[in-house]
């Protein structure tokens, strides 16, 4: 059964590479005879601007369905590591790639886009926030994602670039919940990505951190080791690396790496 | 007791037909807990257990799960008395609502009570106006949803109880000129103290257990609102040794709490 498997995979691999090394003419995604279905794990705060990808992926390849399970990179990385289905893992941090690469469950990634951090806060503001300064009066409600993951990290290393101390209410357990506590009105300011609040619309304001002070970090995506469909993986990611994927990441705020 | 159950009665016996599910059902039930067992890194539980945010974890674990089933015995017998006594029509009504956090998923519990007791919400909108409180990210909303989530067992094994307690002693009691709550208080207390005992100890053991409700609606904080569940969730994405260690902690309190509720209070599975 393993034998028969790891054949068909094989076979699919040969089909996809000569799939790419037809099409050299900028149309990456028109390869032909794609079909089945993949699941892509990636992190929450690429929920958007995925979901928009996977959308045009299939509109663009019939009979291909993709599949998305957003969350904590931490978490996927820890889920794929323990045998999940996973077709495609596109992570908010490399660390967490490395772990998958470490594992023997990925190799290769490729990083596709960055991301820098924002102050978030609810369309009323009210604590009055303008600057990273107010966030370490004891006064304001900040939430944080926990430093477990990655938008965690980025929002403490901010605080350290700009010789802060900030004590957060909750240690949120991923961007998404974290800027729900601010889209409800219940904190008053937190640290989330641009892109997060490009996507959140109305419902909160961005205030800027300065380019000195803010972190960033890179989103690397890879196929993974146990994909049963590597050809439309494989298509998945390149159209992710492809122009028509970084100007759909483009628009929800990511910078090109 | 003992006698009975080494000498089973004639047609007692577990029809055959039933013995392969039963066997695949325990499988399915203990396997998982087998594994926790088994991956434990048993050497490093000493170690982890002496971190202070562990400790600090489990405290406040102990405390407001302690705290959310003394609120429960406050509010809960009460209502499961009204629930079991009144004759008013609606009453099976009520009793269906009051036990609805039972079935509800308990984020959405989380989302319910910060639509309701959050700083935007209906009630604690006036909280943070009147009197500059709010509710979320501090421990009272640890216990509140705690409360929220595990009271209705408390209200259930009470309203059960008092239902099928001897109506007779109650009225004998009124008969012999006791006032209504002298008669509560020192018949049928005592009547359903096992049913109580029993209630408290499952409400404990589900406060104690609530993960969905308080990370939504009391954040995550230690030393204020991360309980024990809340810590193992995060560890579990960075540190899968210590996240299946603090598991390992968890499963041997909750099964210290039901061997208690077996040994001392149960006769012979009344639960």
């Amino acid at each position: 059964m393993r034998r028969v498997m790891s054949g068909a995979v094989a076979v699919l691999a040969v089909a996809s590479l000569a799939a790419c090394g037809s099409s050299s003419d900028g149309e990456t995604s028109a390869a032909p005879g794609l079909s089945g279905e993949i699941t892509v794990f990636a992190a929450a705060s690429l929920t958007e601007s995925f979901t928009a990808l996977g959308q045009a992926f299939e509109s663009e390849n019939p009979g291909t369905k993709v599949t998305f399970s957003f969350g904590p990179s931490s978490g996927l990385a820890e889920q794929i590591d323990s045998g999940a289905p996973a077709d495609v893992f596109a992570s908010a941090a490399t660390k967490n790639m490395d772990q998958v690469v470490e594992a023997g469950n990925a190799s290769d990634p490729v990083t596709f886009a960055n991301n820098t951090m924002e102050i978030a806060v609810p369309a009323d503001n009210p604590a009055k926030v303008d600057s990273l300064d107010d966030l370490a009066n004891k006064d304001v409600k900040v939430v944080l994602c926990a430093e477990e993951v990655p938008c965690g990290v980025s929002a403490r290393k901010v605080f350290e670039n700009a010789g802060l101390s900030v004590t957060p209410v909750s240690n949120e357990e991923d961007v998404k919940s974290t800027l729900s506590k601010i889209t409800l009105g219940e904190a008053d300011a937190g640290l989330v990505y641009v892109t997060d609040v490009k996507a959140a619309g109305d419902d909160v304001v961005g205030v800027e951190i300065p380019a000195e002070d803010n972190a960033s970090t890179a989103y690397p995506i890879a196929t993974l080791k146990d994909t049963e469909n590597a050809a439309l993986a494989k298509a998945f990611v390149d159209y992710v690396l492809s122009d028509q994927g970084s100007a759909e990441l483009g628009t929800a705020g990511f910078s090109k790496p | 007791m003992r006698a009975r159950d080494r000498d089973p009665q004639p047609g007692s016996r577990t029809p055959w037909p039933m013995l392969l599910p039963a066997l695949i059902a325990v499988l399915f039930l203990l396997l998982p807990l087998a594994g926790l067992l088994l991956r434990a890194p048993w050497a490093d539980l000493p170690q982890l257990l002496s971190e202070p945010e562990v400790l600090q974890a489990l405290r406040l674990s102990l405390f407001a799960a302690t705290a959310a089933t003394g609120l429960s015995l406050v509010l809960g017998v009460p209502l499961a008395f009204v629930l079991a006594r009144s004759r008013r029509p609606g009453i099976s009504v009520l009793r269906a609502l009051v036990t609805l956090p039972l079935v509800l998923p308990p984020v959405v519990g989380g989302v319910a009570l910060l639509l309701a007791l959050g700083r935007r919400g209906i009630v604690g909108q006036h909280l943070e106006a009147w009197f500059g409180y709010t509710l979320p990210f501090t421990t009272t909303a640890v216990v509140i949803a705690e409360t929220f989530v595990a009271m209705p067992f408390l209200v259930v094994a009470v309203e059960g109880a008092l239902r099928t307690a001897d109506r007779g002693l109650e009225e004998a009691a009124a008969t012999l000129g006791s006032k209504p709550f002298a008669t509560f208080r020192r018949v049928t207390l005592p009547l359903i103290a096992p049913s109580l005992i029993a209630g408290s100890v499952l409400t404990w053991a589900r406060a104690l257990g609530e993960f969905g409700a308080t990370i939504t609606f009391a954040g995550n904080f230690p030393g204020t609102t991360q309980t024990m569940p809340l810590k193992v969730y995060l560890l579990i994405q960075n540190d899968p040794d210590a996240g299946i260690a603090l598991s390992l902690v968890m499963l041997l309190v909750s099964v210290a709490a039901l061997a208690l509720l077996r040994n001392r209070w149960i006769n012979g599975g009344a639960l």
